[in-house]
């Protein structure tokens, strides 16, 4: 007989910590732009429908984000910012967070082809399968270039969102989709100049890393100032209007504003200040996107009304 | 033996096991709701019992 108190229970992984794996922050992201993707497209969904869609959208982004922490447990656990991470921390094995994302992967994909349909629950395998392997075990440790591949997969949801209504692609999805795809770099890159030794000491080649801080700051103004006309540009698609242009207008200065102003600052001036100019540029990245999002939903409910458009 | 008071572990356990259960619960109201809202929308079905599947009827002359 085993003496059931002979085993150490402390590390053993509870239901949050399951969530946890599913990194629920990004999920939110996720959630938000495909729920906008599914609004603005010209097809109208049943709002159960829509709903269960969106809900799956976010279980396969939770799943990849579990595969991811498989792999990365490594890193991980050298990383300040992710060493308390279900894994890292031996509350959850590897081989429970591998299990965890397949059989969710395949449960997110075969409900959302029901939901759905099959185009919009076949893209969602492609996104799972771009952020798990393409992302997370080619690029990641391999190419400075790593967030700019991989960011696609964090643009694909909105695609997704409207592939959901429309069984498709069109020039509009492709406009949400570069968006996200053109901001993730500058977000990301500001991160990686305040998050210091996080990157170098888990020989993740980050642009900070390879190329050194003044690069990525250059890196960060040129991308701000190519994502500016694409989501511009966006006004004039049947998804934009006058309300979304003059929100793109405003957040672009912003933006670009802020980008020369991280340009224009050197170490030693952001470690006096403890990175405030990097940080605010940062959680302004996030306000940047949700501020567009939340404009082409408004456009899209104006729409509803016969106003909104041109 | 019958386990007559709870280990510390089964009291750790029941989180888990509850969550799991409430997440199960929450699949089965999806796809009972997902089915309603489908059917209400008029959306094709053919069953494969109880009932003659479309596809497989001969096609009436002239139709």
């Amino acid at each position: 007989m085993t003496d059931i108190s002979a085993f150490d229970h402390s590390k053993e992984a509870r239901f949050g910590d399951y969530v946890a794996l599913l990194k629920p922050r990004v999920m939110s992201l996720v959630v938000f732009t495909a729920m906008v993707g599914l609004l603005v497209a010209p097809v109208p969904v049943h709002p159960f429908v829509a709903f269960t869609a969106i809900l799956f959208i976010a279980l396969g982004g939770g799943a990849s984000g579990a595969l991811n922490m498989w792999y990365d447990a490594d890193i991980d656990a050298v990383m300040r910012r992710t060493r308390s991470r279900p894994v890292p921390s031996g509350r959850v094995g590897a081989g429970e967070a591998l299990g965890v994302g397949l059989g969710l992967s395949g449960l997110s994909v075969m409900m959302l082809s029901l939901a759905g349909n099959v185009f919009a629950g076949l893209f969602l395998a492609f996104t799972i399968f771009f952020y798990a392997v393409v992302y997370t075990i080619w690029l990641k440790r391999r190419t400075p270039q790593n967030i700019v591949i991989g960011g696609a997969a964090g643009a694909f949801p909105p695609m997704i969102g409207w592939a959901v209504a429309t069984g498709g692609i069109a020039p509009e999805s492709l406009a949400m989709f570069a968006l996200v795809f053109l901001w993730t770099p500058p977000h990301f890159w500001s991160l990686a100049l305040f998050m210091k030794e996080d990157y170098s000491n888990a020989g993740v080649p980050m642009l900070t890393v390879t190329h050194g801080r003044p690069a990525t700051r250059r890196h960060i103004l040129a991308y701000a100032l190519v994502l500016a006309p694409v989501a511009l540009a966006t006004a004039f698609t049947s998804i934009g209007g006058p309300l979304y242009l003059a929100v793109s207008i405003a957040l672009n200065l912003a933006f670009v504003v802020g980008a020369f102003r991280l340009l224009r600052r050197d170490e030693v001036v952001a470690e006096a200040d403890g990175y405030r100019a990097e940080k605010r540029f940062f959680r302004f990245s996030l306000a940047y996107l949700f501020g567009h999002f939340t404009a082409l939903l408004a456009e899209a409910a104006l729409h509803s009304f016969n106003l909104g458009g041109w | 033996m019958a386990i007559t008071r709870d280990h510390e572990l089964h009291t750790r356990r029941f989180g888990r096991n509850l969550g799991l259960g409430l997440l199960l619960a929450a699949l089965v109201v999806l796809v009972f709701g997902l089915t309603i809202a489908k059917v209400e929308r008029g959306d094709p079905m053919q069953a494969y019992d109880h009932q003659p599947r479309v596809d497989l009827l001969p096609s009436e002359p002239g139709k």
